[in-house]
């Protein structure tokens, strides 16, 4: 056993730098994952599992039970003290310090307990409340419907306008070339952040302040997406181009029957960044939609946040679900998003 | 009619001049093949033809009429690629539909010429695969195949056997052969390999730095060539080529040998510097002679050659019948036959041959 | 998804050949061109000159035609300090706090940024198990978005939150970390490093696998020790790809906004306002809102980050020449 346990690929014994090396890996998984993880099992807590302090690790519930002659379910307690001490005992109501319980084995019998002497029988279990009240509460699904939209349209388009772009750019000869690549190599010198005063005139003179097109248009033309598009472009070789054209196709169905199914894997790249940038953008929808129903999910949670009190149950149920998604994708295209943006330079 | 005619076709990149006006006739049902050294402009001549590349000046003319402003698909013509280009991300059926579909051609009837050109080419059983999955020779054949069933008036081939191994390839010499026997269309075929345009060509067009040297039958292109270029161009192994001068009717080597010419064959000036040319087996080891120093012999059975140095440091090669007994390292003498022999002016490089002789 | 998009593409055939037949194939490279630089132009160089339009007139109109000429007042109300090291000194002390602020947050930020993301690639080149499952959990960050990154630090260090859970449970002193300034500034910087460290892990990492085996395998040959071989030999080939980590790392530190923002509102006081914030604020946030002082802000930011982003471009063009 302590052979396996102590054999590397290589087959001889850890060196001592292995076990620092796992250790530390170890550690990073810890606090990477443990703090996500962590939000994630407190939003199945109760709200009031949630006020407990000391946390507990797990999501308790109490055991709830359905009694003859009642409606509801009512929550079990154990009886600690007294002549009922070690039973089951199902709370009906609670009057000052006394609860009124009965035994689930003789519900028309009621007996009073102390207050201090019954104490919550619980068991490990997922409570959802907190995500049945968000929908209840919050227009949850408008926020996630106006996210999704934006996130869906924003990266067509990007795809569409910028694969459009970037053809040009990497299969055509015309004057003018090397200007338009300056212009794009400068609009990567230019983020967003610091052109936000006049760009929120230009919007609003669009009429599209306030209207989730505001989020939507004015980053569709992404410089990092030009730029990898058009070096894969350039790796397709110009006499299939060529033989398209003997075959008379017109330079558009050049472009959707021929360039763009071989660029599939590099739009494919741009797709997944395109859709985390928009899904986890911040700062412009932050300035471009001000009433609450055209809030992205990103702009509703920020906006959970209060000076002094947080409704941290619904602010958690929230955060998991806008997290899912991305989540969910990253499970699947973890390698393509890795070396996507690896490549990319990130944005 | 589906002639080809160019009128002073040029074509300039900038100040650089790549086509330097050629002019030139291509028959209905020739198979003609541009033949040259690589950069001379040989495929870019073909691209014109076709369309893809604007001619700078001059006329393209096919069945009579000038097509210098027409697109790539309006001239009627199809193309073999040297890289094949076939959509990768297509099956070979759809390959060779994409451009009947472009045409608006009827489905019954895609689906008809589809299946009748992929019987001709023996390429039904490959249709519903994808090009990454054929072999280079299925993948030429699907190449043709997709010229061939736009039922063009003009075919042409840019170099598209240069991808395939040595052994496919004299097959698909003798397959594109005899589809043109079949088709009896036009075609136009591009190469650097002297040895393609010979087998397969009726007319060959030899270019050089964006020049026609020659145009002509093949044979008459090898036992009449116009100047230096095309005399060593066409033929294998390449002829041999003597420096010398004219004396007294006859040829003085710089080696020292005079060799005597067919009187009134040539013009020849008292004086002047000539080139004579002769093919390694227009040559034959004897008693005195030319001499040479062998340096490599190879026998290949058949036939051997002989590689060697003339004494003015001339390289030499020498074809023999048979199994020569000659080793590396000696001397020996070569007798010339005067009738194989070429005279070519050394300052200009063109023939002396006198037209009509 | 396809179906959908092939009529869609066939529609805009019509057009487009038209247009190819009357501008021929060589102008058409203009045509698919067209809707990019429309964006481009719109949204990022028509708000470059705009931008100094603003900064170089006063009044809380947006519309420039009610906005009164001001000179270059923005600027010296921004630049206007007895002492640019001491923020009290200065007439918008908030800016220069927040320029305080993001000068010490890049500092540390890069600083633990590097060194964690060059520790960690140099462990995870090592020949391990489940490497690919280690190098997604340090990357997995990277992908939530900043307001989740922010939400779920906040939930960790909340007054009764699970940290002073712990510190209690060991007999520890708790803190009220998002009310103290120096905390709630450090724990932007961490939350910062946690977020984006994964990143530059991938880049350090692909770098490092960059080098070739036989350079190591020569170095094994010549006996020398492992440090010796990381001193000499996976130092000197990483630089490139360390350059490159460091002037990204940079320009994007300038710019943070989003996970402090989202993480402590600029709080407690102005401790963790940063530059960017103080644009938003003034521009869109702030009553009245003084969008001349946040442009000229955003012109000294991008003066910055120009300078940057030339000598990443500079470098990454010659790594890939050299």
């Amino acid at each position: 056993m302590t052979a396996f346990l102590t054999r590397t690929r290589g087959r001889k014994r850890l060196h001592w730098t292995d076990w620092m090396a796992y250790a530390y890996l170890t550690l990073g998984v810890l606090l990477m994952f443990g703090p996500v993880l962590w939000l994630v099992l407190s939003s199945f807590k109760t709200e009031r599992e949630l006020q407990n302090y000391p946390p507990r690790l797990l999501p308790y519930v109490q055991k709830m039970e359905t009694v003859p002659g009642y409606d509801k379910p009512l929550p079990i307690y154990k009886v600690t003290a007294g002549p009922l001490a070690g039973q089951e005992v199902a709370q009906i109501r609670r009057i000052g310090l006394i609860s009124q319980v009965v035994k689930p084995s003789d519900p028309k019998t009621v007996l009073k307990v102390p207050f201090k002497d019954r104490k919550a029988v619980e068991h490990v279990a997922l409570a959802t409340s907190n995500y049945s009240k968000l929908f209840e509460r919050f227009n949850f699904f408008r926020f996630f419907y106006n996210s999704t939209f934006i996130t869906v349209m924003a990266t067509l388009i990007t795809l569409l306008v910028n694969s459009m772009a970037a053809f040009a750019l990497s299969k055509y000869q015309f004057r003018g070339r090397g200007l338009v690549m300056a212009l794009i190599i400068g609009t990567l010198m230019i983020p967003p952040t610091v052109v936000l005063v006049p760009l929120f005139l230009i919007v609003r003179d669009f009429g599209m302040i306030d209207s989730l097109w505001g989020v939507i248009i004015p980053g569709a033309a992404t410089p990092t997406g030009v730029f990898l598009l058009r070096q894969y472009m350039l790796t397709i070789p110009d006499e299939i181009l060529d033989a398209a054209r003997m075959d008379k196709a017109s330079e558009w169905k050049i472009y959707w029957r021929i360039i763009l199914p071989l660029s599939a894997p590099a739009i494919a790249v741009l797709a997944i960044l395109s859709i985390m940038w928009r899904w986890n953008d911040f700062l412009w929808p932050l300035i471009a939609l001000q009433k609450q129903e055209n809030f992205t999910l990103q702009l509703a949670l920020n906006s959970f946040r209060g000076e002094f009190t947080t409704d941290w149950a619904s602010l958690l149920a929230m955060t998991v679900l806008t997290l899912v998604p991305i989540v969910v994708v990253f499970a699947f295209l973890q390698k393509y998003i890795a070396t996507g943006i690896a490549s990319t330079g990130g944005k | 009619m589906s002639d080809l005619e160019l009128r002073g076709v040029t074509k300039a990149y900038g100040n650089v001049e790549v086509i330097k006006g050629i002019d030139l006739k291509v028959e209905d049902g020739d198979f003609c093949v541009f033949v040259g050294p690589s950069g001379c402009g040989k495929s870019t001549l073909l691209r014109m033809i076709s369309g893809l590349e604007p001619i700078s000046g001059g006329d393209v003319c096919i069945g009579g009429d000038v097509v210098n402003d027409l697109g790539p698909a309006d001239r009627g013509l199809a193309m073999v690629f040297q890289s094949y280009a076939l959509y990768p991300h297509m099956t070979v059926r759809q390959n060779l539909s994409f451009g009947l579909e472009n045409l608006r051609a009827s489905k019954a009837e895609i689906t008809e010429r589809v299946t009748a050109t992929a019987q001709m080419l023996q390429i039904e059983m490959l249709l519903d695969r994808r090009p990454k999955d054929l072999s280079g020779g299925q993948r030429q054949r699907v190449a043709i195949g997709r010229a061939v069933v736009r039922e063009p008036q003009i075919f042409l081939f840019d170099e598209p056997l240069s991808n395939l191994d040595a052994e496919l390839r004299v097959e698909m010499r003798g397959e594109i052969s005899r589809l043109h026997r079949r088709l009896n269309n036009t075609m136009i075929y591009v190469t650097h390999d002297q040895v393609e345009a010979m087998t397969m060509a009726d007319k060959i067009a030899v270019l050089r730095d964006g020049r026609l040297e020659q145009f002509g039958r093949p044979l008459d292109l090898y036992n009449t060539p116009d100047n230096i270029f095309v005399a060593g161009f066409i033929g294998s192994p390449k002829m041999n080529f003597f420096p010398g001068r004219v004396e007294a009717g006859g040829l003085r080597l710089e080696t020292g040998t005079v060799v005597a010419l067919p009187p009134g064959k040539f013009m020849l000036n008292e004086g002047e510097q000539v080139t004579l040319g002769i093919r390694p087996n227009g040559m034959q080891p004897a008693e005195t002679g030319l001499p040479l120093t062998v340096s490599g012999v190879e026998r290949l059975g058949g036939e051997s050659y002989l590689y060697g140095t003339a004494s003015d440091g001339t390289a030499v090669t020498v074809h023999c019948a048979g199994q020569t007994k000659i080793e590396p390292g000696t001397q020996i003498a070569l007798t010339l036959e005067t009738g194989e022999a070429h005279v070519f002016s050394t300052q200009s490089g063109q023939s002396l041959l006198r037209k009509g002789a | 998804m396809l179906s959908l998009i092939t009529p869609l593409m066939q529609i805009i055939e019509w057009p487009m050949r038209a247009l190819q037949r009357i501008l021929g194939p060589r102008k058409l490279a203009w045509v698919f061109l067209l809707p990019n630089l429309f964006l481009f132009g719109f949204f990022t160089f028509l708000p470059v000159i705009l931008n100094f339009f603003y900064a170089t007139t006063g009044s809380d109109h947006i519309l420039l035609e009610d906005r009164p000429y001001v000179g270059m007042r923005n600027f010296d109300e921004l630049m206007n300090c007895t002492s640019y090291l001491d923020p009290n000194s200065c007439q918008i002390d908030l800016f220069w706090r927040a320029v305080h602020n993001t000068l010490w947050f890049i500092v540390l930020q890069v600083g633990f940024m590097v060194f964690f993301s060059m520790t960690t690639a140099l462990i995870l080149n090592r020949k391990i198990r489940a490497r690919g499952f280690f190098r997604a959990v340090f990357f997995f960050p990277v992908l939530l978005s900043p307001v989740v990154v922010a939400l779920v630090w906040k939930w960790i260090l909340q007054d009764q939150g699970a940290l002073n859970a712990v510190l209690d449970h060991f007999g520890l002193q708790t803190v009220n970390w998002m009310l103290s300034p120096t905390w709630a500034f450090a724990w932007s910087v961490f939350i910062s490093v946690w977020f984006h460290m994964g990143f530059y892990t991938l880049i350090l990492l692909a770098g490092l696998q960059s080098i070739p085996r036989d350079v190591y395998e020569a170095a094994a040959m010549d006996a020398a020790s492992p440090w010796r071989v990381f001193r000499k030999i996976t130092l000197p080939l990483l630089m490139p790809t360390m350059v490159v980590v460091l002037v990204l790392s940079l320009i994007k530190g300038v710019q943070t906004f989003d996970e402090v923002y989202a993480f402590t509102g600029g709080g407690p006081g102005s401790a963790t306002t940063l530059v960017i914030q103080f644009i938003y604020q003034n521009g869109f946030a702030g009553a009245p809102r003084l969008f001349g002082l946040a442009s000229a802000a955003s012109i000294l930011v991008a003066i910055v980050l120009i300078a940057l982003t030339a000598v990443q471009l500079w470098i990454t063009r010659r790594n890939a020449n050299g």
